[in-house]
């Protein structure tokens, strides 16, 4: 085990790229781990920083010194009692949140001598849910009423007419969701009534959880708790949370404790005659040990700009300076309206709550229609709905109105492998009128219009195993990244240039003007020139009277976009999910079929079964 | 000739297979806004240039985008003329398909359009051929577009001088398929016959050469700063032959004696049968004996001084079969346009119109382009851009010279109050587009005048024609050493002045003051003004005035 587990570290160091994967599975001694186990910790261990590793190998020495030896550990497991099977908690998460919920209830489980199994619905194996006793669900809704990209395939699958019967399966679901969307957490009710249809016994009613969510996850977690205790679940096994407990004392920059980083470079990357404001930003991970891999999301908090807050405090009358309780404590109102309270979306729970509060007539009337309100207020900001619908409120008030500032997430557009100490990332200043005046987006505003190299910004890490390189740097690639959708492919060339990856890569790219929206040209061209990206397609939707998106330039190499997939090419898509991922897949959808010969479902099948095996991924918003 | 390497330039016009390179292949590669380095040679020949806009360069490079390339094309108008019809489609395509949206006139009385991206060549040359222009020819080391004296007075005269720069234009025109080939079919048309260029040759002329027709006394054309120049000789307004003028130019190198701008040589009278003969056998000439090592020294003007003006006129004669007869002599009276209403011998009207530095846009309060449109919606006539970057709108009947006049108020085309000395001044484009531009020039000389023309102001000359020329750098598009003043760019904000000329183009300016700046021109040219004005003799031009007063030339 240590010594492949050194293996592993040589490979990830990047010291001996000439052996491939399989080289290094057959010249190592045979070890206990199935190659799937090891590809795992490969995975796991890959991204860590040296202070992680350290921390993971005491970890590995601690449990082993635990349980005597490993074997005994593995058969303690296995030899569960096997009249009570562990509960699961299958998570689907898109911006971690639904996995932290997970983790903690697996936690507050082991602490009461409950041993419960996370998994991601990701990478769940399907048919072991109709043996599963108990099942715990936690998912994310995003978009128009959809599940999270590492959900879709399972729900797809629980939705559908292959799912089992679930007769005596015990579960409970907990929604993550946003009430500005229109359809609030309806992953989590899909789940929730397919599984009492399919026979399942419900625990406990779903929770539906806001944003704002922490202190209700909390509530549930504890309720949870409850329930399972009461089926009587308990093992003698040792709760395996234990020792992970007792040594998390390492520092590790997370969403809740994010690491206070200098932005390098901020950068403006379109042209000034182009109708967008896209920003390469920098930001240095010095002495942070922060560890990341392409793929992965930076997470990003962000302070309200003062003309905002001002522009609140004028039109309600609310005192500047009065203190209010926010989930970090009890601050001055301008404190809590630039650092702590969500402004810049508005979301329907701002006005029936302000209706609630203060019995305004007009909030009143425009929380009557739920659906009027939701569109009324899509694209507007929390000061929209104050001057459009001026009303005085008190500090108080205001602070029971609104929600809590939510950090946002940005695909990373660096490697780490080339850069060890920074982190990249492509940020679209969101800019619109409203009525006259001029918005701005929260964290792109922030950081891409009001923040100046050698500002400070509060950053994390956001893992997203479901968007990778293939492990095999000789496997050929298919990046779709249009608009800033380009970020991670730019982390993902800089990572095949660095390991001087064999494999074939061919991107995908498109914007309105050649001219002004060419994201990353140059560097483009020089990692074409370079052989490092061995394809390059471009779509500018408007440099012609009929529009060209990346789709069209998809079909137009149907042939051998079929070829290179036959070829075991890995296929991603990043960007925009209301419609170019959509439109994308559809165009997939038809090359697949067209080439292949199969009707749409087979074609479906097939995608779905690109999907399965991890070579279709999408990292879409 | 030693065995010298052979300049770049000769190797890919070698290698291009009569100009086609690897054009095609470049417009469809949508990666780059630009074309392969050798092809943006070669595309000259097709009348274009790759060019980027260099105030934003270093910007753009901070944006991870590469140089704003664009492609600047110029259209082959042999003595400038246009129909009406011809100028709709020229103002639409400037409107659809540049950046600029302008219409650039030259000092080679052509229009070129600056700021097309690559995938809009294709549409602009065949907007071009729509209304039966081209851009062959326009750039590149051929016979570029031929000048003609836009002589509305002596309109007979002038239709026959027209049709021999026409004439001239033609013979003297690449044959290779390429242009048709690559921007017209947009594909290769087979042939069995082995494509030629029975003039050029595969690697057609050392560099650039340029031809004029004039007609005394009125020299627009700077007929002596060609390498080629027809001065036309009539009596009693028929055509009887031409003088014939050999290896003037302009352009030098800073810092470098042995180039040098230069006028033309006389070689002789000559019948105008004999034009096409003389005209191809002194390019020929060129071609064979031109220097092809160093394009700096390629021009035919240090061709002749390298054989000498004789044995130039010789080799001439012998390649054309053509005996040079004495020269008739001539005088000039005019080197500048005569800008408003004129009438014709025909009874028809021609107005020309004062376009500062030649660019045709909408101005605040000034639609220029606008009304130069409006003017072609209703106007019978034609069009004629002149040498000095001007427009007139030739042969307007009595009866609509009201109606012309009307609309090229209204948009401050015509009745502006403009100083003699800003409608005799001229600049080249320069900054931003112009690769070769060291300073500004159209961009700054207006400013220039209006501190000139406060100079005249005080010192009671204002009334006085000055010709004031400014070039972004050496290579002397604008003509400024044939100036009375003339500005050569050698940096930013930086040029070296020039002073001397006759007014008539007939005549070298000289170095006066290198690399100065604002103020110093300011103070410098007051001074002189302030002498001019005071020790003139009657009638005396600035530029005869510094000669006799000793302040240039011996």
């Amino acid at each position: 085990m240590a010594g492949c587990r050194r293996c592993l570290l040589i490979r990830l160091s990047g010291q001996e790229k000439e052996f491939s994967d399989d080289d290094w599975m057959d010249e190592m001694t045979p070890t206990p781990l199935t190659a799937q186990q090891l590809a795992v910790l490969d995975d796991v261990l890959r991204g860590m920083s040296a202070v992680q590793l350290a921390w993971t190998s005491g970890y590995l020495a601690g449990r082993l010194a635990q349980n005597g030896d490993l074997l005994g550990v593995t058969a303690g497991l296995s030899q569960a009692d096997s009249s009570q099977k562990a509960p699961v908690i299958l998570f689907g998460s898109q911006t971690g949140n639904a996995k932290g919920i997970a983790n903690k209830l697996q936690s507050a489980l082991a602490a009461v001598s409950i041993s419960a199994n996370v998994s991601d619905m990701a990478s769940y194996k399907q048919a072991a849910l109709k043996s599963e006793q108990t099942v715990v669900i936690i998912t994310a809704t995003y978009g128009e009423g959809e599940p999270p990209e590492g959900a879709e395939l399972f729900h797809k699958w629980l939705m559908g007419k292959r799912a089992p019967d679930l007769k005596g399966l015990n579960f409970a679901v907990l929604g993550l969701g946003d009430s500005s969307y229109e359809f609030f957490n309806k992953t989590a009710q899909d789940f929730d009534s397919r599984l009492e249809a399919l026979g399942g016994i419900r625990l406990l009613d779903r929770f539906e959880l806001d944003v704002d969510y922490k202190s209700a996850a909390d509530a549930w977690v504890v309720a949870v708790v409850e329930k399972l205790k009461g089926l009587a679940l308990q093992t003698n096994v040792a709760a395996l949370q234990t020792p992970l407990k007792t040594q998390t004392s390492v520092s590790v920059w997370t969403k809740e404790n994010p690491f206070t980083a200098e932005l390098l470079v901020n950068q403006k990357i379109t042209g000034r005659r182009s109708h967008k404001d896209v920003r390469h930003v920098e930001i240095s991970l010095e002495g942070s040990g922060l560890a990341y891999k392409p793929g992965d999301a930076l997470g990003i908090w962000f302070s309200n700009d003062a003309a905002l807050v001002q522009e609140i405090l004028t039109i309600t009358g609310a005192n500047a300076e009065a203190v209010v309780p926010t989930s970090s404590g009890d601050v001055t109102l301008a404190d809590a309206l630039t650092n702590h309270f969500e402004l810049t979306q508005a979301y329907p729970g701002f006005v029936t709550k302000v209706a609630e509060l203060t019995g305004e007539p007009r909030y009143i009337s425009l929380s009557e229609d739920k659906a009027a309100l939701r569109t009324s207020i899509a694209d507007r900001q929390i000061a929209d709905i104050l001057r459009a619908n001026p009303v005085a409120l008190t500090a108080d008030q205001l602070a029971a109105a609104l929600r809590p500032l939510q950090p946002r997430l940005y695909s990373i557009a660096s490697s780490q492998t080339e850069l060890p100490d920074e982190v990249h990332t492509t940020v679209a200043v969101v800019r619109y009128d409203v009525d006259g005046a001029a918005r701005e987006g929260g964290a792109s505003g922030f950081v891409g219009s009001r923040s100046e190299p050698g500002d400070m910004v509060r950053v994390y890490i956001e893992p997203n195993d479901h968007f990778r390189l293939p492990i095999d740097p000789e496997t050929p690639v298919i990046m779709i990244g249009p608009g800033t959708g380009i970020a991670p492919f730019r982390a993902f060339l800089q990572e095949r240039d660095a390991v001087e990856a064999k494999g074939k890569s061919w991107l995908f790219f498109g914007n309105p003007h050649f001219t002004e929206d060419f994201l990353y040209q140059v560097e483009l061209q020089d990692y074409l020139a370079r052989g490092t990206l061995t394809h390059l397609d471009v779509a500018f939707s408007r440099d012609q009277a009929h529009k060209i998106y990346v789709q069209d330039k998809l079909r137009k190499h149907a042939v051998e976009l079929y070829t290179w997939i036959q070829d075991g090419a890995h296929v991603y898509i990043c960007g925009d999910g209301q419609r170019m991922a959509k439109d994308v897949h559809a165009a997939l959808l038809d090359i697949v079929s067209e080439q292949a010969g199969l009707d749409p479902d087979g074609a479906e099948v097939l995608l779905d079964d690109l999907r399965a095996s991890g070579r279709y991924q999408r990292d879409v918003y | 000739m030693s065995e010298k390497k052979l300049s770049a330039n000769e190797g890919i016009k070698t290698r291009s297979n009569f100009l086609r390179g690897t054009i095609t292949d470049g417009l469809q590669n949508e990666i780059t806004g630009a074309l392969a380095a050798d092809d943006t040679q070669v595309t000259k020949f097709h009348g274009f240039y790759q060019q980027d806009d260099r105030d934003i360069r270093a910007e753009r490079k901070e944006q991870k985008l590469e140089p704003l390339h664009t492609f600047m094309l110029r259209a082959r108008v042999p003595g400038g003329v246009c129909t009406a019809e011809q100028w709709l489609t020229i103002n639409n395509i400037a409107d659809e398909l540049t950046m600029s949206g302008s219409i650039r006139l030259t000092t080679r009385q052509t229009f070129q359009y600056h700021g097309i991206v690559k995938g809009d060549i294709r549409p602009v040359i065949q907007g071009l051929h729509s209304v039966l222009l081209d851009s062959i020819a326009a750039c590149g080391d051929v016979n570029r577009n031929v000048l003609a004296t836009t002589n509305p007075i002596e309109s007979s005269l002038h239709k026959d001088v027209y049709q021999w720069a026409v004439r001239i234009s033609e013979h003297l025109l690449p044959k290779t398929r390429a242009y048709h080939e690559i921007w017209i079919d947009n594909e290769k048309v087979a042939s069995s016959e082995p494509e030629d260029e029975p003039i050029f040759g595969p690697t057609y002329l050392p560099r650039k050469f340029k031809t004029a027709v004039v007609v005394p006394p009125h020299n627009d054309v700077d007929v002596y700063t060609n390498d080629l120049g027809f001065i036309a000789i009539a009596e009693k307004g028929v055509l009887t032959g031409f003088n014939v003028a050999a290896g003037g130019g302009m352009g030098a190198t800073h810092g470098e004696p042995d180039t040098y701008p230069r006028l033309a040589s006389d070689l002789g009278f000559i019948h105008p049968d004999d034009t096409l003969k003389v005209a191809e056998a002194i390019l020929t000439t060129q071609r064979d004996f031109g220097n092809r090592e160093s394009r700096k020294h390629a021009r035919l003007k240090y061709t002749i001084d390298r054989m000498g003006v004789d044995a130039f006129r010789k080799e001439v004669e012998a390649r054309s079969g053509v005996i040079f007869q004495p020269v008739v002599p001539v005088t000039f009276t005019q080197q500048g346009d005569r800008l408003g209403w004129v009438a014709g011998e025909d009874g028809k009207h021609h107005l020309t119109l004062f376009i500062e530095n030649g660019r045709i846009l909408d101005f605040a309060g000034r639609s220029l382009k606008t009304g130069l449109l409006e003017i072609a919606k209703v106007h019978k006539g034609d069009f004629r851009m002149t040498a000095n970057q001007n427009i007139i709108v030739a042969g307007v009947a009595p009866d609509d010279r009201k109606l012309i006049e009307d609309i090229a108020r209204v948009h401050g085309l015509y009745g502006r109050e403009l100083t003699v000395l800003r409608e005799n001044s001229m600049a080249c484009v320069a900054l931003p587009t112009c690769a070769l531009a060291m300073a500004e020039a159209e961009r700054y000389l207006p400013d220039l005048i209006t501190h000139y023309e406060a100079l005249q102001v005080k010192h009671g000359i204002e009334k006085d024609a000055i010709v004031v020329r400014m070039t972004g750098c050496p290579n002397g598009c604008g003509r400024p050493y044939v100036a009375e003043i003339g500005f050569i760019g050698k940096a930013a904000g930086r040029y070296n002045m020039h002073i001397g000329g006759d007014g008539l183009g007939t005549r070298l300016n000289t170095l006066y003051k290198e690399n100065i700046t604002e103020g110093t021109i300011l103070s410098e040219t007051d001074a002189l003004f302030a002498r001019y004005s005071a020790e003139r003799t009657a009638g005396e031009r600035f530029g005869d005035f510094v000669h006799r007063a000793g302040i240039v030339g011996a």
